[in-house]
């Protein structure tokens, strides 16, 4: 028989591997566009509005109490109060309540009535004190200009999408391959396949590098809408970020196939996926910083593997580190990597 | 090499697997020639996939040995891979692939091999080369399977129940592929359920039943162990006892198949007149009658008084 071609086994596996990938159209949406999707909706939830003004109540004997009005019209001339006038009890009970963070009763002498242990109302007192002082004619004796900074970097946004990004990794490592391999199994492709001289090694490979071929295209598309829609940019190295994403991604293939080496179920298969993954998106700063946890649990919660990819990634976009910045949390990802691929080695079933 | 080490494709003696509550394969021998077609006839749950996946190195079994090409899945596994073409049963393949993709890719398996295009051809499915396999009909899958065994050139093929669930056309068309291989100086092992399978296309069959070799020879040889070229079917009303059945001429073990006695005789001639003469004389109505040439089916259900598919 003729042979015209030579053919790589760890090559057609692969090219099997991302061809099965594409033509699940599902698939596509998990990994390239719900990322995404999530992204802008919780960038326009959470979007910068400039700080709230701190209501402000004022004891008025009447509607018509002509001291209340004044020390009223003295309090709007701050940008961050927002006065109210009130009966006396009415006002009492707003300020035990949290409606209002501080009331004011007109003098002489004026009296603050608020609570010292909220800074909005210790806040709200500094800035009615200056704005009273100021109404009564009070002239500053040192110059003073005050300059607004936004700074890029610090919103929220800027935490979200490395990681979403780091979050995606994960999800798309670990299903990828716990699916794949799973429903290869249930099936009896697996069966089928070392039925064949196939070496196992190529078989799994393949299943890694079949998912490593969609990272590039991954990494474009989130960075590329942060930076869009955003204007998150990355400050450090894109190569830097790039082999970053590429450990993390190994990382959660081997965990994704470690879930895989025994289960013959997708239902199994889900479950133990989900079992992983759950604490991870809580405790990993996904969505908060994973600093809000109890500073006992926090080993644990930096051991992580999406933690540490995580803080890897924020060290890369928001806060352009490089390599040996983050050597210690990609040293926890490849850790990580190694131990689930050598586990699922040993304990993998072929039928 | 010994030349009767060379004779011999696949031998195993001994063979024993247990499952949890069965004893699937029970003590188990046989041998397979190179260049014959050799097929495990039996019912459903006889042992004859868990044989095969013994032999075929997929499954360990608790007893026995195995040999295969002259060595042993323990000696010489991955060399043996490249040597053997294997379709299971129900085989499923990647259902986002495509027929040609399916191919290629098993081709890449094996260090020499056939040309992808050419085995398509063979197995008629080059018009399905762009089709996915998940759009396929039973047939047109069960031909990839077989073809995805071809391509890597074997020397010995091994198929459990190839034309199960099969279309008559679709099945004549893959006995025609396994006669072509055998032709061509392969070997195959089958396993099935359909005893016309059996005697069309295996020189040599054996029968399983429980784990165990009931019988064995050319199915002319195990036809022939009957003592009854013939089978007489029939039905009365009302139903004719055995004991009278047995004073018939030439029939030594009548028994029941569904609502019919079936009755193997040597002479359809010497017999017919004689039992329409009894069902008469008895006052009794004959409801049907048909004869039949003995097959495997009536081997196999003289032996075991079960027919092969209850169905």
């Amino acid at each position: 028989m003729s042979e015209p071609q030579r053919y790589h086994p760890l090559f057609e596996l692969t090219i099997s591997r991302v061809k099965e990938f594409i033509r699940e159209p599902e698939a596509l949406f998990w990994v390239f566009f719900f990322p995404v999707l999530l992204a802008v909706a919780l960038g326009l939830a959470f979007r910068e509005k400039g700080p709230d003004k701190i209501p402000v109540g004022i004891v008025a004997a009447s509607e018509a109490d002509p001291v209340a009005a004044k020390t009223a019209a003295a309090l709007a001339s701050s940008p961050v109060l927002f006065p109210r006038r009130y009966s006396a009890a009415a006002g009492r009970e707003g300020l035990r309540t949290g409606r209002i963070s501080l009331l004011v009763e007109p003098g002489p002498p004026v009296v603050f009535r608020f609570d010292e242990t909220r800074p909005d109302s210790r806040i709200a007192r500094l800035e009615a004190g200056e704005a009273l002082q100021r109404a009564a004619g009070r002239q500053d004796v040192v110059p003073v200009r005050a300059e607004k900074v936004t700074e890029k970097g610090a919103r929220y946004i800027d935490f979200l999408i490395p990681g979403l990004l780091g979050m995606n990794l994960m999800g798309t490592g670990i299903w990828s391959l716990a699916f794949s391999v799973t429903s290869a199994r249930n099936r009896r492709v697996l069966k089928r396949l070392v039925a064949t001289p196939m070496r196992k090694s190529h078989y799994l490979l393949s299943q890694i590098l079949g998912r490593l071929g969609f990272l590039i295209p991954e990494l474009v598309i989130l960075v590329g809408a942060g930076w869009l829609f955003f204007g998150v940019a990355v400050r450090g190295s894109l190569l830097l970020l790039t082999i970053t994403s590429l450990l993390g991604t190994m990382t959660f293939c081997g965990l994704g196939l470690l879930i895989a080496s025994r289960v013959s179920t997708i239902e199994g298969a889900s479950g133990l996926a989900n079992l992983v993954m759950l604490p991870m998106w809580l405790l990993s700063g996904v969505f908060f910083s994973s600093e809000r946890f109890p500073d006992a649990v926090q080993p644990f919660v930096n051991a992580l593997p999406l933690t540490a990819l995580n803080q890897a990634l924020r060290g890369i976009i928001t806060e352009g580190r490089g390599l040996v910045a983050i050597a210690p949390q990609l040293a926890i990802v490849l850790a990580w990597g190694l131990v689930s691929f050598a586990v699922a080695l040993k304990i993998f079933r072929w039928r | 090499m010994s030349p009767e080490r060379s004779d011999t494709a696949v031998r195993c003696t001994g063979l024993v697997k247990r499952y949890a509550d069965v004893v699937a394969v029970n003590g188990l021998d046989l041998e397979v020639c190179r260049g014959e077609c050799f097929g495990l006839l039996g019912p459903n749950g006889a042992g004859k996939t868990t044989t095969i996946e013994i032999l075929e190195g997929l499954t360990e079994p608790d007893a026995g040995e195995v040999e295969i090409l002259g060595t042993s899945w323990q000696r010489n596994g991955r060399d043996l891979r490249e040597r053997l073409g294997i379709s299971l049963q129900e085989t499923q393949l990647n259902e986002k692939l495509t027929v040609g993709e399916t191919v290629r890719l098993f081709r890449s398996f094996y260090r020499r091999g056939r040309d992808p295009e050419a085995v398509l051809t063979r197995l008629s499915l080059e018009e399905k080369r762009n089709a996915r396999v998940g759009k396929l009909s039973g047939g047109q899958k069960q031909r990839l399977a077989v073809a995805c065994a071809l391509v890597g050139d074997p020397e010995v093929l091994f198929l459990d129940e190839p034309t199960t669930g099969l279309d008559p056309q679709s099945r004549l068309q893959l006995w025609q592929q396994i006669m072509d291989f055998r032709a061509t100086g392969g070997t195959v092992l089958l396993t099935t359920h359909y005893m016309d399978e059996a005697e069309r296309l295996c020189d040599r069959v054996a029968i399983v039943d429980h784990g165990q070799v009931i019988a064995l020879g050319t199915p002319a040889e195990l036809i022939s162990s009957l003592h009854a070229a013939n089978v007489i079917e029939f039905a009365s009303e009302p139903e004719m006892d055995e004991a009278s059945l047995r004073t018939l001429p030439g029939v030594t073990e009548p028994h029941r198949r569904g609502p019919n006695w079936s009755l193997p005789v040597g002479s359809l001639a010497e017999t017919v007149p004689i039992l329409l003469g009894l069902v008469e004389r008895s006052g009794a109505k004959l409801v049907n009658l048909s004869t039949h040439r003995a097959t495997l089916e009536d081997l196999f259900v003289s032996l075991t008084g079960r027919a092969l598919r209850e169905d």
